[in-house]
């Protein structure tokens, strides 16, 4: 009797023994530490923080380690630990505009208060290999930290504020509603701002991103300049009850982009542009650029735009952006499906049989 | 990791009480409006969504110390991803786990409804991928809590009576939608329409969890549960020709096992428990 498709514990421990072994690679190797991974490949250690929702770059790193490398089931993991945790306080919201910045530019326009900081960026990089890597003897290179250090302390004004001042953009209000949590209540649609964003923010930059190229491809266009990006770190602090004043409790690296979107006549007559808002853990410049696009695009009911293409659809945007809930429910399909597949096997089978009668019915 | 670590670093089944508070809140209102899909706050789990998140949740919910845990997929206790989550309870509660349906307090279920019948002090839970009957018709939640609202099922007729004039048949034969305490059509999991029946009146409770889409549902014991038909197309069930090749039962889901290269195929029941019984019987009868 065949009975080797349905497997059992043994095979399991295995198959996970077998991928502990490849996950490790060669042992002759040295094993790669969980530091050397937040050092070195911060970038990824940053897209897990975003997507998980959990800024710590140590678990996060760890996260890596464990996947393998695989970013998607790094994010997974540290979302499964994050979803245990209990919730002390919720912090005061941030404040960007105190950013130490360690990168500011505008694309919008060519000198402003607080001036261009490039910062760590691969932009204007030739993309050429640098085998000089390969040969793992890389010296540090000592970085100038001149302008990004004097600029550090001083608060900078931002470009929306510049416009806003001049009554040229719309302007952004506090609606002072608690924030909704997107990890706690269900969505509902059409959802609340907050919870959009929340969304936003854990969604997969792959899926952000085509859908934020989309919108520059026709597909529902809202005319985007990237007024300011800027990268750094913000104070976080919280206000506990027992002492009733706000307390710093630590800093967190982020990247914030602002777009400046086409302009629209507003309710009170006057024209303005409007806008879209990006932001995420660490250094993430194309995921936060993505999702101002797309939360851009989400506007368009606010500014009776015609609803016509997928970036600008909530409801598509918001069930599918999350790639922990995607990439779980493609891979479902990996599960056995004999009962279901048997049953319309057994219904085709039964169609086909009539067919052939009546057709033979119908000949004799 | 040892279980002991494992069970020390965790709450009881894993979630909070708190979490499992408000899953137990939605659950009570599930019953009270049998076949209503109530959102909840769905938990991320160490497990991807759609291997049976939303029922994980509902079992962690209701699980207690006292309860022998049963779980199963395509009917099967041995099929990998009930071997998984039966480990995962066992770990991460230390309750007594059982392959006999009438030992299990709880069953987990994916796809299947065991062919032994469920009593009165047994719940059976069921892993929902996508809770909406109406989906594949309307794709916009929106809507289709609005067509609920208003009782608005033209549309669901309408998609089977298309079958009937295309195909000869409700082209249907899993995810069959029901009518639930005669007010709201729900599906019921990708089970095969075979085991519709086993709903209807059933004494046992079942709970439905959907953890992708945050929704539960549920049909009280002894509720009415309808598979939707039509008066000259009435609803039925799959037959097969062929017996259990194990334990020549005619009466239970079989499913089909190639033999060999040339398409040769045996059929055996998808129930292991079941199975194993008659068997078991066979035995002691000879």
């Amino acid at each position: 009797m065949y009975v080797a498709v349905k497997g059992g514990e043994k095979a399991i421990q295995a198959a996970h023994d077998l991928l502990a072994q490849r996950r490790r690679g060669n042992p002759e190797d040295p094993e790669l530490a969980v530091h050397q991974i937040r050092e070195q490949l911060s970038l990824a250690v940053d897209r897990v923080m975003t997507e998980g929702s959990v800024y710590d770059p140590e678990l996060a790193a760890l996260a890596i380690k464990q996947s393998a490398g695989d970013l998607v089931e790094a994010i997974f993991l540290l979302r499964a630990y994050r979803t245990t945790l209990n919730r002390f306080y919720t912090s005061e919201p941030i404040d960007t505009d105190h950013m130490q910045v360690e990168r500011r530019i505008s694309a919008t326009y060519k000198d402003l208060p607080g001036g261009q900081v490039l910062g760590p960026t691969f932009d204007y990089t030739h993309r050429l290999l640098d085998f000089a890597l390969l040969a793992e003897s890389e010296t540090t290179a000592q970085a100038d930290m001149g302008a990004a250090a004097e600029n550090a302390e001083t608060k900078m004004a931002r470009v929306s504020a510049l416009l806003e001042r001049e009554g040229l953009m719309v302007s952004e209000h506090d609606s002072g509603n608690e924030p909704a949590d997107i990890t706690r209540d269900p969505p509902v649609y059409p959802c609340d701002r907050s919870a959009r964003m929340q969304a936003l923010v854990r969604g997969d930059e792959g899926f952000l991103l085509a859908l934020g190229y989309s919108t520059q491809r026709g597909y529902g266009r809202n005319h985007p300049f990237a007024g300011e990006i800027r990268i750094g770190e913000v104070a976080v602090s919280i206000i506990p009850e027992e002492l009733g004043f706000e307390v710093e409790i630590g800093t967190l690296r982020i990247s914030e982009c602002e777009m400046v979107n086409g302009f629209t006549r507003q309710e009170d007559g006057e024209v303005r542009f409007t806008r879209g808002y990006g932001l995420g853990f660490g250094q993430c410049e194309r995921k936060v650029m993505a999702m101002a696009l797309v939360d851009r695009a989400l506007q368009a009911d606010e500014y009776d735009e015609e609803i016509k293409s997928p970036a600008q659809q909530e409801e598509f945007v918001l069930s599918h952006c999350d790639n922990v809930e995607a990439a779980g429910f493609v891979s479902h399909l990996k599960l056995p499906h004999y009962v279901d597949f048997q049953s319309e096997l057994e219904l085709l089978r039964r169609i086909r049989k009539e067919d052939a009668s009546r057709s033979e019915e119908a000949t004799s | 990791m040892s279980i002991e670590a494992v069970r020390s670093g965790y709450n009881f089944a894993y979630l909070d009480e708190q979490t499992k508070r408000m899953i137990r809140r939605a659950l009570l209102k599930a019953v009270a409006i049998p076949g209503y899909q109530v959102p909840f706050g769905g938990r991320e789990m160490p497990m991807p969504y759609g291997w049976g998140t939303g029922g994980m949740q509902v079992t962690a919910a209701v699980i207690g110390a006292d309860d022998r845990l049963k779980v199963i997929d395509q009917g099967a206790d041995d099929t990998t991803n009930a071997v998984s989550i039966r480990a995962f309870f066992r770990d991460l509660t230390g309750v007594e786990t059982t392959e006999q349906t009438e030992d299990a307090t709880l069953i987990q279920t994916r796809h299947r409804i065991p062919e032994k019948p469920l009593m009165e002090d047994q719940i059976l839970i069921y892993q929902v991928p996508i809770p909406e009957p109406l989906r594949f018709i309307e794709p916009s939640e929106v809507e289709t809590r609005k067509m609920h609202a208003l009782e608005d099922y033209g549309v669901m007729h309408i998609k089977l009576y298309e079958d009937i004039a295309q195909f000869g048949h409700i082209a249907t034969a899993y995810a069959y939608p029901v009518k639930v305490n005669g007010r709201y059509v729900m599906d019921p999991s990708p089970i095969p329409k075979f085991d519709n029946p086993k709903m209807d009146n059933c004494p046992a409770l079942q709970l439905f969890g959907a953890g992708r889409e945050k929704r539960i549902y549920a049909v009280p014991p002894y509720t009415e549960v309808r598979s939707l038909d039509f008066e000259d197309h009435p609803f039925e069930v799959q037959r097969w020709d062929a017996s259990c090749a194990i334990c020549g039962s005619r009466d239970s889901f079989l499913d089909e096992v190639v033999m060999d290269d040339c398409g040769n195929h045996e059929f055996i029941c998808s129930d292991t428990d079941y199975c194993r019984t008659r068997v078991a019987e066979q035995g002691e009868s000879a």
